[in-house]
């Protein structure tokens, strides 16, 4: 496993945001395709509707603001993808829809219709994603765009952080009808490799997603779970964890304690965002956005 | 005979001292405590901590002692281990089981 140089990070971007270019290993017959296949797609994270607390006053306001701040990208992406926590838990079932439904309301304001969502722990481990798939369908799932395959796992609606055999047969086969060139992104809430199981940043079993995406020679992996940017190889496949939209977390065992990074109100929502993917032939483009401009 | 007896007496405490079962050092992990949640140990003597959870299911990761178990409801789970080396561990649970998980670990303190 290595960790990504971020001196590879190229420059700052409009917006603020950064630009981080995720190699794919080239071939000829991707080269060759046509501007047709680039696109772009915005992955927000960690959203925890319905958090209060110190670490962030501003909570009711954030995702209505990364809202507005996606709309008034330009020109518009693809589609939308949402990596996990879109409701902070509860242990009362009917606040949890009622903070579903209130997710689901906010999002709508998108201009994108096309939205891609899948749980994190805090909205479906207490009750194996029984009330997210009232609201948003299955937990994993997998689809084409624009010469990509995007598989979307599900690592935490069994509360002990495993994907499952059932759903390991699934993605085994899934793969099994893409070509060992194909471009294929995974989106997932929590880490499949072991980042840093003391603070329960990993998946149990997620080394056995990896195996079955080993033989896949352009594999990138997008998640959330830990509200920071991190960016990591086990061999050939590249992991990139996004922000939260909620607080911050420290970097994986900087402090005893994993605990939110306090706010400052001398700079409201720092480290928090959004990331823009852009696909280009053979490689994938990030760049980060604050939740307000500077 | 009677120093016979002795002897066997003698050889049968000897070896029970040796066979002495482990300490065993119970922990209850409830919403969203783990109880004790600091355990002092020392490098050398085996323990078995029987861990249970009288609520929902929980999770035991201490991985600095590559220790891991889910613990079922109700139903306890020995983990019998020798620490061979100093230092402090900590360990979380790993099954999310509610608003405190987060905040639910402890540390094994491994005396010299």
């Amino acid at each position: 496993m290595h960790p990504i140089n971020r001196r590879d990070f190229l420059k700052v971007a409009s917006f603020g945001g950064l630009v981080f270019a995720s190699g794919l290993s080239g071939c000829a017959s991707r080269a060759a395709k046509s501007e047709a296949d680039e696109f772009y797609f915005v992955q927000l994270s960690d959203t925890h509707w319905g958090f209060q607390g110190a670490p962030n006053p501003d909570a009711k306001v954030t995702l209505p603001k990364a809202v507005a701040a996606v709309n008034a990208l330009d020109p518009q992406p693809d589609f939308i993808v949402f990596t996990g926590d879109l409701t902070h838990t509860t242990d009362d079932p009917a606040e949890r829809r009622r903070r579903l439904a209130e997710f689901k309301k906010i999002i709508s304001e998108l201009k994108v219709k096309d939205v891609r969502l899948m749980p994190g722990e805090h909205d479906a481990s207490l009750d194996r994603g029984e009330a997210y798939k009232e609201f948003f369908g299955e937990t994993h799932y997998s689809f084409d765009h624009k010469g990509v395959h995007f598989i979307a796992l599900d690592n935490v609606s069994d509360p002990a952080a495993r994907i499952g055999e059932e759903q390991l047969a699934w993605l085994k086969a899934d793969l099994a009808k893409q070509a060992a060139d194909a471009r294929i992104v995974v989106l997932t809430h929590r880490p499949l490799f072991p980042l840093f199981p003391q603070w329960d940043w990993a998946t149990k079993d997620g080394e056995q997603a990896i195996e079955l995406l080993m033989p896949h020679r352009n594999v990138t992996v997008f998640y959330g779970h830990i509200h920071q940017e991190h960016h990591f190889k086990t061999a050939h496949i590249e992991h990139h964890s996004a922000k939260s939209l909620i607080f911050p977390l420290p970097a994986p065992g900087s402090q005893p304690k994993r605990a939110p990074i306090a706010w400052d109100p001398a700079q409201p929502y720092r480290g928090l965002g959004f990331r823009e993917v852009e696909a280009e032939h053979d490689e994938y483009k990030l760049t980060e956005y604050p939740v307000v401009k500077a | 005979m009677k120093r016979r007896t002795l002897l066997l007496g003698a050889l049968a405490a000897a070896m029970g001292s040796a066979r002495a079962e482990p300490e065993v050092i119970r922990i209850v992990a409830r919403k969203f405590v783990f109880e004790p949640a600091e355990i002092t140990l020392r490098v050398g003597v085996p323990v078995i901590l029987e861990l249970t959870a009288p609520e929902v299911a929980m999770g035991f990761d201490a991985p600095g002692l590559k220790l891991n178990t889910e613990i079922p409801p109700g139903k306890p789970v020995r983990l019998a281990f020798t620490p061979d080396r100093p230092g402090e561990f900590e360990f979380v649970c790993d099954v999310f089981c509610g608003s405190g998980h987060e905040d639910m670990g402890g540390v094994v303190k491994v005396l010299p």
